[in-house]
C-alpha cells in the first residue's frame, strides 16, 4: 500500500496530464488540468513552507546551542528568518509596520538589505567569468587553442571597438562570424544538446509515469 | 545488490490506460455541448511520437527483461561519482551533492533527486558525511525521504543524521551564498552538482574549485553548461543526466530506457537529414508540416 498509492498518483496524474495536452480544455468538463496541477503545486508549496523554517530553525540553533564554530551567524540566520517573516504575517490594520506593504518592516528589509545583497552577488559574476575564461581559454593542446581563437573572435565582434577593429581586416569579417560561429556551430550544438535532452527528458517521464524509475520517492 | 522487480507494462495496464482516458476525458467531452473540437486534430503528429517513443523504450525494457545483453557506453563523469565518494572517505571529508536550484515539478530537479539516492547509497556504504541544501521545502522532504532510505538500504540507519539534508534559503543568491559559504568552512572533498541550475552555476563552481573540491556537475539547460565545464572536473551533458540514475543503478531494465532513447535519437537524425534534403530541393514544405504543433 505504502509503494503502491504513491505509484498510481505518479501514473494518473501523469497520464492526465499527457493526455489533456490533446484535448481543447474548453471542451471537457474537467478544463485546463495543467492550470489545476499548477495550483495545486503552489498550494502543496505554502504548506511545505513550514518543514523548510523548521529545518532551517532546527539546523542552526542546535549549533547556536552547542556553541559550534561560527555559532553567531548562525544565530544571525535564524534571527533574520524571524525578524523578516513576523512583521510580515501580522495585519496591516494593527501597525503600517506590518504586513508586507509599503513602509512595513518587511518591504524595507526587502529594499535596502536584501535585494542590495541580491544585486550583489549577481554583479560578483563578472569576476567569477573572468578567472573561468582565463582556465578555459589556456592554449595547453589544439581545442583549446580553437576555442581561444574562437573566443577571441567573438568576444571582439560582441564590442564596438573590436568589430571596427575586425572591419580593418575585411568589412565581412563581423558577418562571417556571425554566421559561421554563432549561427552556424553554436545554434546547432546547442540544438543537438536540446534535443537530446527533450529526450532523455521525455524517457524519464515515462519511467516514472510506468513505475519503472522510482529512486526519487526513496523506493529501488 | 538486492534485485527488486520492475513491472513492465502488460494488456492489463494498457487496458487501464485506455479505460482512464475513455471514463475521464471521453463522457467529459459529452457532457458539453457537442459543437466545437473536443480533440485537438492539429496535435496528432506528437500522439504519433509519444506512441513510437514508448514503444520504442517499452520494447527494449522488455528485450533487457528477458536478458538480452545491451551495450551503453561508458560515462566518465558517472563513473567519477564513486571515485570522488572514495576519496571524500579517505581524507574524512564531506560529499556535497546540490540537487539544483529547481522546485520538484522540474524533471531536471527530479532527475538530480534520483542520482542524489544514489550517490547516498555510496556514501552510506563508505561512511563518508553527507551534505545536501536544498531551495524549495518540497525537494527537502523528498530528499530527505531518499538519503533516508538510501541508508536503510545500505544498513546504515544509524548514520544518517536529518541534519544532511536542509533548507537554506529559498532565494536564488541567498542559497548560493550558504553553499558558497559551506564549502569554504567545510572544504568537501567532492561537490556533485545534479539539476536545474541558473545563473549561480559558475558562483558554485569556481568556489568549489577554489576550495580544491573535484568537482562533478550535470544540467540540461545548454546555457549553463560552458561554465560548469570550465570549472568542474567532469560535466554530464544534457541527456547524460537523465540517464545518469540508471546507468548507476546497474539494472539491465533501466538501461534498457536508454537504448530505447538511442534509437528514437537515430529516427531524428533520419528525419532531420530528410527534411533538410527535402527543402534543399524545394519539396520540403508538406514535411515541414508535419511537425508544425501548435
Amino acid at each position: 500500500m505504502k509503494r503502491t498509492v504513491p505509484l498510481l498518483t505518479a501514473f494518473l496524474s501523469g497520464l492526465a496530464l499527457v493526455v489533456s495536452f490533446f484535448f481543447n480544455p474548453d471542451r471537457i468538463f474537467l478544463g485546463d488540468i495543467q492550470e489545476v496541477v499548477l495550483q495545486w503545486m503552489t498550494i502543496i508549496g505554502g504548506f511545505a513552507l513550514v518543514l523548510g523554517v523548521h529545518s532551517i530553525i532546527k539546523v542552526n540553533m542546535a549549533k547556536v546551542i552547542r556553541k559550534d564554530s561560527e555559532w553567531f551567524y548562525k544565530l544571525a540566520t535564524v534571527v533574520s528568518v524571524i525578524v523578516m517573516a513576523l512583521p510580515a504575517m501580522l495585519p496591516n490594520s494593527w501597525s503600517p509596520l506590518f504586513g508586507n506593504g509599503q513602509g512595513s518592516i518587511y518591504n524595507w528589509l526587502f529594499e535596502y538589505v536584501d535585494s542590495p545583497m541580491m544585486e550583489t552577488m549577481f554583479a560578483m559574476l563578472a569576476f567569477y567569468i573572468a578567472s573561468a575564461a582565463y582556465r578555459a581559454f589556456r592554449a595547453r593542446n589544439t581545442e583549446a587553442t580553437l576555442l581561444l581563437i574562437t573566443a577571441t573572435l567573438v568576444m571582439l565582434w560582441r564590442v564596438p571597438m573590436g568589430e571596427a577593429f575586425l572591419r580593418l581586416f575585411s568589412d565581412k569579417l563581423p558577418d562571417y562570424i556571425n554566421m559561421f560561429v554563432m549561427n552556424g556551430f553554436n545554434v546547432s550544438v546547442q540544438r543537438g544538446i536540446i534535443i537530446g535532452a527533450a529526450l532523455g527528458g521525455a524517457a524519464m517521464s515515462l519511467r516514472i509515469i510506468l513505475g519503472i524509475e522510482r529512486t526519487y520517492m526513496g523506493k529501488n | 545488490m538486492r534485485q527488486t522487480r520492475i513491472p513492465t507494462p502488460r494488456v492489463a495496464t494498457l487496458t487501464a490506460i485506455i479505460g482512464f482516458i475513455f471514463i475521464v476525458f471521453v463522457p467529459s467531452a459529452f457532457a458539453q455541448d457537442w459543437g466545437g473540437q473536443v480533440f485537438i486534430k492539429d496535435r496528432l503528429t506528437v500522439v504519433v511520437e509519444i506512441i513510437v517513443f514508448s514503444a520504442a523504450i517499452l520494447l527494449y525494457t522488455r528485450w533487457a527483461r528477458k536478458g538480452k545483453k545491451l551495450f551503453v557506453r561508458k560515462i566518465a563523469g558517472i563513473d567519477a561519482i564513486e571515485e570522488a565518494v572514495g576519496r571524500a572517505t579517505e581524507m574524512g571529508k564531506p560529499v556535497l551533492f546540490v540537487p539544483g536550484i529547481g522546485d520538484v515539478e522540474d524533471i531536471e530537479t527530479i532527475a538530480g533527486i534520483s542520482i542524489l539516492g544514489r550517490v547516498a547509497s555510496v556514501v552510506a556504504q563508505y561512511d563518508a558525511p553527507l551534505m545536501v541544501p536544498t531551495r524549495y521545502p518540497v525537494v527537502l522532504a523528498a530528499c530527505q525521504e531518499v538519503v533516508e532510505q538510501a541508508y536503510v538500504e545500505a544498513g546504515r540507519k544509524d548514520a544518517y543524521n536529518e541534519e544532511m539534508v536542509r533548507y537554506v534559503a529559498g532565494e536564488q543568491f541567498a542559497f548560493t551564498a550558504t553553499v558558497n559559504g559551506m564549502m569554504m568552512r567545510d572544504r568537501p572533498a567532492a561537490n556533485i552538482y545534479m539539476g536545474a541550475f541558473f545563473a549561480e552555476s559558475l558562483l558554485l563552481a569556481e568556489t568549489g574549485n577554489a576550495a580544491g573540491s573535484i568537482q562533478i556537475a550535470g544540467t540540461a539547460r545548454p546555457e549553463q553548461l560552458p561554465f560548469f565545464i570550465a570549472a568542474c572536473d567532469f560535466t554530464l551533458m544534457g541527456e547524460e543526466l537523465y540517464a545518469a540514475s540508471s546507468y548507476l543503478s546497474h539494472e539491465p531494465l533501466m538501461l534498457g530506457g536508454l537504448k530505447g532513447q538511442d534509437f528514437i535519437k537515430v529516427i531524428i537524425i533520419i528525419a532531420i537529414l530528410l527534411g533538410t534534403i527535402l527543402m534543399t530541393f524545394g519539396y520540403g514544405d508538406w514535411f515541414k508540416a508535419i511537425f508544425d504543433v501548435p
